[in-house]
């Protein structure tokens, strides 16, 4: 191992960098519990139309987050640490959106839960979905795997 | 309305959606990255080492920031739903809850029906494939598709991605067939 280099990511230093990201996982997980989107109930009331609940969530996340990116272009904002400004941008496969947003969406109305819902049952104390988390990392693991082989 | 009722008292909708919403401009303030949760499943396939090349890089430098964030995500759902737990029933639409009824799903005043989603229920059919299988098809799809629910439908929706929209039917598409065929279909097993 080349030693000359400091290793950023030792571990304190590591924590110490990304400290920050816990916190705003910390902040999204209590709000995620409040509005219930991750309760099962509530996806099966948006699945059969019977509750304006998670519409109006999704609906005012995805408008407020489309003003504030618009602000933060406006005032060419930076980040903290001195970055442009750039998302990441999907890609733009009409296989990987349709089929794997179909697969996808087959497992959420199973289970009740997207990932983020998973990681805040846990929290929660809602030990069956450790078995969910465990079955998802299988789930991209053999994505990974047969990835060469599936239409991309 | 005191501060502590607020905190374990459920938000409506108007509350909640727009503090979702700000996630996407925080993470890019704290340190230009973009929200989207599934790609944590990626990274810790990552952390153990394999080396298929979908899963050969630096989790730490590319995903260190992600997994800490989940990890977060986990403590939030601690903090709230334990701490600061709503001693309230859940409230689900009337319709909803005689839909649920009449294919044996008891609506029971929990955020999750707990008849079906325990660590016990793990070894009935029914419950291996709404757990095991129903989690799958969330790891597979999520990484196939590029994106979740915080990705496509929430960032990538925001930024007027067009594979965003695409996903976003697809995740609709697949909802509704597991909702009124595939659920129904194993619930009667």
């Amino acid at each position: 191992m080349d030693q000359s280099q400091p290793l950023p990511h030792t571990t304190p230093s590591f924590l110490a960098a990304n400290l920050k990201y816990l916190l705003a996982g910390t902040l999204f997980g209590f709000v995620a519990i409040r509005s219930e989107i991750i309760s099962w109930y509530r996806i099966q009331e948006m699945f059969r139309f019977q509750s304006f609940h998670m519409y109006g969530i999704i609906g005012s996340a995805v408008l407020v987050g489309a003003l504030s990116l618009l602000i933060l272009k406006r005032l060419r904002v930076k980040s903290l640490e001195g970055q442009e400004l750039s998302l990441r941008p999907k890609d733009r496969s009409l296989p990987r959106t349709v089929l794997g947003g179909t697969v996808f969406g087959l497992g959420w109305a199973l289970t009740g839960a997207c990932p983020g819902p998973i990681y805040a049952l846990i929290g929660s104390g809602f030990s069956g979905f450790i078995v969910v988390l465990v079955s998802a990392l299988l789930g991209a693991w053999v994505y990974g795997t047969v990835r060469p082989k599936l239409p991309h | 309305m005191g501060i502590f009722s607020f905190l374990s008292e459920p938000w409506p909708w108007y509350v909640a959606g727009p503090l979702i919403g700000l996630t996407v401009p925080l993470l890019l303030l704290l340190g230009n990255k973009s929200f989207g949760i599934s790609s944590s499943l990626q990274h810790i396939c990552s952390m153990t080492g394999d080396k298929k090349p979908y899963f050969d890089y630096d989790w730490r430098k590319v995903g260190g920031w992600n997994l800490l964030f989940v990890l977060g995500i986990v403590l939030g759902g601690f903090v709230a739903g334990v701490l600061f737990a709503n001693p309230e029933p859940l409230q689900v639409a009337a319709a909803t809850q005689s839909d649920l009824a009449a294919i044996g799903v008891e609506t029971d005043g929990k955020l999750v029906p707990t008849s079906l989603f325990t660590f016990a229920n793990l070894f009935t059919l029914q419950g291996f494939l709404l757990m095991v299988c129903g989690g799958f098809l969330i790891g597979f799809g999520t990484r196939y598709a590029d994106g979740c629910t915080s990705g496509h439908a929430i960032t990538g929706l925001a930024s007027l991605q067009l594979p965003s929209l695409i996903a976003v039917i697809g995740f609709f598409v697949g909802g509704l067939i597991s909702t009124h065929f595939l659920l129904p279909l194993i619930l009667s097993l």
